[in-house]
């Protein structure tokens, strides 16, 4: 990525920190930021009445949390929970949407990085879809 | 063609690999079976039997087949009456020699329940000495081919071992070819070239009934010099060769085996396997009458009490839903992958498997398919519109990478 | 081949549908020497006959172990036995996995489900040895936290300096404090060197595959990973011609496969 827009980056850039159980996103707010995760281990979670909290997908150093910011309608689909202490980069998403709608260069960068991300989530839902395990 | 030994009866060969070619005339033919029950063999051949010629057991040579002819043809098998006498007139039917030498049911052992443990007698296997009375050149292939299976390598079966070492193969060359045949083509016949201990070939020619006799093993010219004959003269030589001769230029289907596993290898998802699929029954009928497949099954049984248990073995065919079953499904169910497996198996994979092609081009697949279908314009399709060139791979003998384009 | 009384030494349930058979020679008999990713026939008088993987350890032979999942009438038996009784074994048959030929270089076992019962005699004999070896990375994926089995084991080899164990499970409620996620997602990150590395694959059929793409992603040679391929199987001596696959049988080429050699065959449906 260009220099220009890494310090774009890094002025969108805030250091955070999670306590274990410290939800770090709610289903149904408003997704204007994403994370990359530097230390710790955060779950994605979905809440069914009668079964309770179920873990979808655990993230952990080095990954990439959240992608309902940069696609309508702008809300998380899911609660993301820090199992342990947690810290992390947190990214404007918001500011970088709208900068993004003035300069598509910078927007097709971001794209590029998202769409792995959330490909490589898509196939990693199948294969759980796909129940390997079960005896059919 | 060997000289003919020209020392008297009592040494019919001094030589066995020499083949000597000897007469024997009709009326003594007899004595051949004579010879062989005198020295304990049970004589297995073919005999007529609900319409068809099957294997089974003879007690003389009038229990042969004489004057009956066989037309095959796609999902057609019929008798009809010759106008002479042949004793050997016809090709194969629904019967190999197989079923001798691995017995369509048998009992692998016996097992009792001691307290908490159990005791496992294994079954004894009878040495009856058999006798195979009219075996064509593409059984005595498929003999071959199934002694690869059964009798090589790290794992041989006693039953079939036992059995086969002790049996004595008569040969026949055939005279005339059945609609379905394709041994030419198939390098499989139809003269007898080995694997027998004596071939004959049977000539009817002017008004004179004979048999021209090869010998192929010591044992062969120790009963021979029993039987009352003389050397073949030079006519009788040339009438042998002429017969055969007619059955080659006779045949009935041709398969064209030039690259054959390449071009199954690489055809896999070829449309043919869907046009068969729309036909193929999996009555599996096919797997039964050849004389190559081996599939089988096992059975545990137990008594009531829960005493007494048994292993069975049993024929089992490929073309069944649950021969591929694994934890909750087959991996072949439909019948386009099972005809395919089959297909695949007989021309291709067995060659990876055991050296040779497993099919000996009797043709009886084809006859005795419910739907005729035929395994040579099977082939000859997928050789016409080869769609390998799409996206070819390689599977072979270790050998398995996949190339594109 | 015939079937050889052993006496059940023991039979513990490892899951809710997994359980682990403890055997031992019947007296006079000698002990099964086996190699890893080797399997027996096991028979439960008069009910059947099943292939299952051996899962103990090569170096103690007394001690004949094998886990399987009960899902049909003979493993079912199988569970019912108590310690005295007797089952049938016949073998060991089959392929073993390249434990001595991955010496020298960093070892990742990827096992999914059941998959880890015919890994972890190789593991055991990595231990062993494991001065031998590089990198050693055992990842192993269930479908849920109550279906990981020798859980104590794991715990034990989690605690090791020298072995990197990462266990993930499909899903899970939120008391699960593990990594949710497939077996698959836990490669591309895993501290293996690519380029001299052995991978040692086995579970379902599908998790095989998923694997063995991430594997290659991270430019693991072909030639450097093996699987352990299964199929219906009736007398695993190569005569019934239930277990082919392709020119293959599983039962004497296999069930241990270098990917390469298979590597078209798995690409084509209902082979």
């Amino acid at each position: 990525m260009q220099d220009e827009y890494l310090q774009l980056l890094a002025g969108c850039a805030s250091n955070v920190r999670f306590e274990a159980g410290q939800f770090v996103l709610r289903e149904g707010e408003e997704a204007h930021e994403f994370f990359l995760i530097r230390h710790g281990k955060v779950a994605l979670e979905v809440f069914a009445p009668e079964r309770g909290s179920i873990t979808i997908q655990t993230l952990g150093e080095g990954e990439v949390l959240g992608w309902s910011w940069l696609v309508p309608p702008y809300r998380w689909r899911f609660d993301a929970r820090a199992i342990e202490l947690t810290r992390a980069i947190a990214l404007d998403g918001k500011c970088l949407r709208e900068k993004s709608e003035k300069d598509c260069c910078l927007g097709y960068e971001l794209l590029k990085r998202f769409s792995q991300v959330m490909v490589e989530h898509l196939q990693a839902t199948r294969f759980q879809l796909l129940n390997v395990y079960d005896a059919h | 063609m060997p000289e003919p030994e020209t020392t008297s009866s009592s040494t019919a060969c001094a030589n066995p690999s020499q083949r000597a070619q000897v007469v024997l005339e009709r009326e003594s033919l007899q004595t051949l079976f004579d010879a062989l029950v005198g020295r304990g063999y049970k004589l297995l051949g073919p005999t007529f039997r609900e319409g068809a010629i099957v294997y089974d057991e003879l007690t003389s040579t009038a229990d042969l087949p004489a004057g009956w002819t066989d037309e095959q043809d796609g999902g057609k098998y019929r008798l009809k009456k010759r106008d002479d006498e042949a004793l050997f007139g016809y090709v194969v039917g629904p019967h190999s020699w197989k079923k001798f030498l691995f017995p369509p049911s048998v009992r692998l052992w016996q097992a009792e329940r001691r307290g908490n443990t159990f005791q496992i007698e294994a079954e004894q296997h009878e040495s009856t000495k058999m006798a195979f009375f009219g075996v064509r050149s593409c059984e005595l292939h498929a003999l071959a081919i199934q002694d690869k299976v059964f009798a090589s390598g790290t794992y041989v079966d006693p039953l079939y071992k036992a059995r086969r070492d002790r049996v004595f193969i008569v040969a026949v060359n055939c005279g005339q070819a059945g609609g379905t045949c394709f041994c030419v083509s198939m390098n499989r016949g139809p003269k007898a070239t080995s694997g027998f201990d004596l071939a004959l070939t049977e000539i009817l020619d002017d008004g004179r009934h004979y048999f021209v006799v090869e010998t192929g093993t010591e044992a062969s010219c120790q009963v021979l010099a029993e039987l009352p004959h003389r050397p073949a003269d030079e006519r009788e030589r040339e009438a042998a060769e002429k017969a055969v001769a007619r059955a080659a230029g006779q045949m009935g289907r041709r398969m064209d085996t030039i690259g054959i596993k390449e071009l199954l290898y690489a055809n896999y998802e070829h449309p043919r396997w869907d046009n068969v699929a729309g036909r193929c029954l999996t009555c599996a009928n096919c797997t039964m009458v050849c004389p190559t497949c081996f599939c089988s099954t096992v059975e545990d049984v137990t008594d009531l009490k829960g005493e007494h248990a048994e292993r069975w073995r049993r024929w089992d065919s490929c073309f069944t839903t649950d021969f591929s079953y694994i934890h909750g499904g087959s991996v072949r169910s439909t019948s386009r992958a099972r005809y395919r497996q089959w297909m695949t198996h007989k021309l291709a994979t067995w060659i990876d498997q055991f050296g040779t092609s497993g099919c000996v081009g009797c043709g009886r697949c084809i006859t005795w398919c419910p739907v005729g279908i035929d395994i040579t314009e099977e082939v000859r399709a997928i050789r016409e519109t080869d769609v390998s060139a799409i996206s070819r791979k390689e599977i072979g003998n270790g050998n398995t990478r996949a190339h594109s384009g | 081949m015939l079937p050889h009384p052993y006496r059940v030494q023991r039979v513990r349930r490892e899951t809710p549908d997994t359980f682990t058979l403890a055997l031992e020679p019947e007296s006079g008999r000698r002990e099964l020497a086996f190699a890893p990713g080797q399997f027996n026939m096991l028979y439960a008088f008069g009910v059947g006959e099943v292939p299952i993987s051996i899962s103990g350890d090569p170096a103690k032979p007394a001690v004949l172990v094998h886990t399987t999942r009960e899902v049909g009438t003979v493993t079912r038996a199988m569970r019912k036995l108590k310690p005295l009784d007797s089952l049938g074994v016949r073998g060991p048959f089959g392929t073993r996995w390249p434990v001595t030929p991955a010496r020298g270089a960093d070892v990742v076992i990827v096992a999914g489900g059941i998959g880890l019962a015919p890994l972890r005699p190789a593991l055991y004999q990595i231990l062993a040895a494991r001065k031998h070896y590089g990198k050693v990375v055992l990842l192993y994926g269930t479908r849920t936290p109550a279906d990981i089995l020798f859980r104590r084991e794991l715990q034990q080899w989690h605690s090791r300096f020298d072995l990197e164990v990462h266990v993930t499970v499909d899903r899970a409620m939120s008391n699960w404090r593990g990594n949710v996620g497939v077996v698959t997602s836990l490669v591309a990150r895993a501290p293996f060197d690519p380029y001299s590395t052995l991978a040692m694959v086995c579970g379902p059929e599908i998790m095989m595959r998923f694997t063995v793409q991430e594997l290659e992603r991270r430019n693991v040679a072909v030639e450097n990973i093996y699987l352990s391929m299964e199929r219906n199987m009736k007398c695993a001596v190569g005569w019934c011609g239930h277990c082919q696959f392709g020119p293959t049988f599983i039962c004497k080429d296999g069930p241990v496969f270098r990917y390469d050699r298979i590597q078209a065959l798995l690409a084509i449906r209902e082979i």
